[in-house]
């Protein structure tokens, strides 16, 4: 079956999705991504969707889910690139992404990406202090 | 002046889906619509398709009419499904209210995305979905 890639960037993940996706192929880039992050202790995770020209409701609840699986797995998740039509268009149909994070572009994407991971240690240093 | 043009694509799979994204994509470019129109057109294509998939157990089909009414053109998507129906169109088109596992944005999502929107649907008898957009 056809997939979306996954690279390996220093102690971050980065997808990059170029291809109109059907739902399975949603469904399994969610399923494999989880599986990296454990595998790899990933730290963060990078999503690119500034190929794609349209993000549904469908498409908006994956990345929602991708932000929330990885998350519990100790990992930080920034999606990246949306078109601004794309970003009007998913206002217009009531999606907000209020729990994904993102940024403008990869440069910037990464930069918020370390951030909220520095963020994390010292929020998981504070807890070990406390205890 | 374009010349009136009618596709009807079939709805059984979700491959269907991404075709049916495609064919309004293309459609757009040709008429000339701009990009936000395109996309808006495109994304509730996908969500009025996606709803056949998920709720009709037959599927669907959709047909791609391009119009054109004096200095205007516009396109225009039908979504005619076999499926259950609809008991509740107004419930239906609440935003949030789903009766399967959706965020609840498919039908009043797509409304919002387009000029025109009409709904018909009867329990047994399915459901039809027309939407329209004007350059």
């Amino acid at each position: 079956m056809e997939r979306i890639p996954i690279l390996r960037l220093g102690d971050c993940l980065l997808v990059s999705i170029q291809v109109d996706m059907h739902d399975r192929l949603a469904m399994a880039l969610q399923d494999d991504l989880t599986a990296k992050v454990v595998e790899s202790r990933a730290r963060g995770v990078l999503v690119d969707i500034s190929a794609i020209d349209m993000v549904d409701s469908f498409i908006g609840r994956m990345l929602g889910t991708i932000a929330a699986m990885t998350r519990a797995l100790g990992a930080e998740t920034v999606v990246v690139g949306m078109q601004p039509a794309v970003a009007i268009t998913l206002v217009e149909l009531g999606l907000t992404l209020s729990t994904v994070q993102t940024s403008l572009d990869i440069d910037s994407g990464i930069e918020l990406l370390q951030e909220l991971i520095a963020a994390d240690s010292v929020g998981a240093d504070r807890d070990r202090a406390g205890d | 002046m374009i010349a009136p043009a009618i596709e009807e694509l079939p709805l059984d799979s979700e491959h269907d889906v991404v075709s049916v994204r495609q064919t309004v994509r293309t459609a757009m470019s040709e008429m000339g619509f701009g990009l936000v129109d395109r996309t808006k057109m495109v994304t509730a294509a996908s969500e009025l398709a996606r709803n056949i998939m998920d709720y009709a157990d037959c599927g669907g089909v959709v047909r791609v009419e391009q119009l054109s009414e004096g200095l205007r053109v516009g396109l225009r998507l039908t979504f005619v499904d076999e499926g259950p129906g609809i008991a509740d169109v107004d419930l239906a088109l609440t935003d949030g209210y789903s009766s399967g596992d959706g965020l609840g944005l498919g039908l009043s999502g797509a409304r919002r995305l387009v000029n025109e929107f009409d709904i018909v649907s009867s329990p047994g008898r399915g459901t039809t979905v027309t939407v329209t957009r004007w350059r």
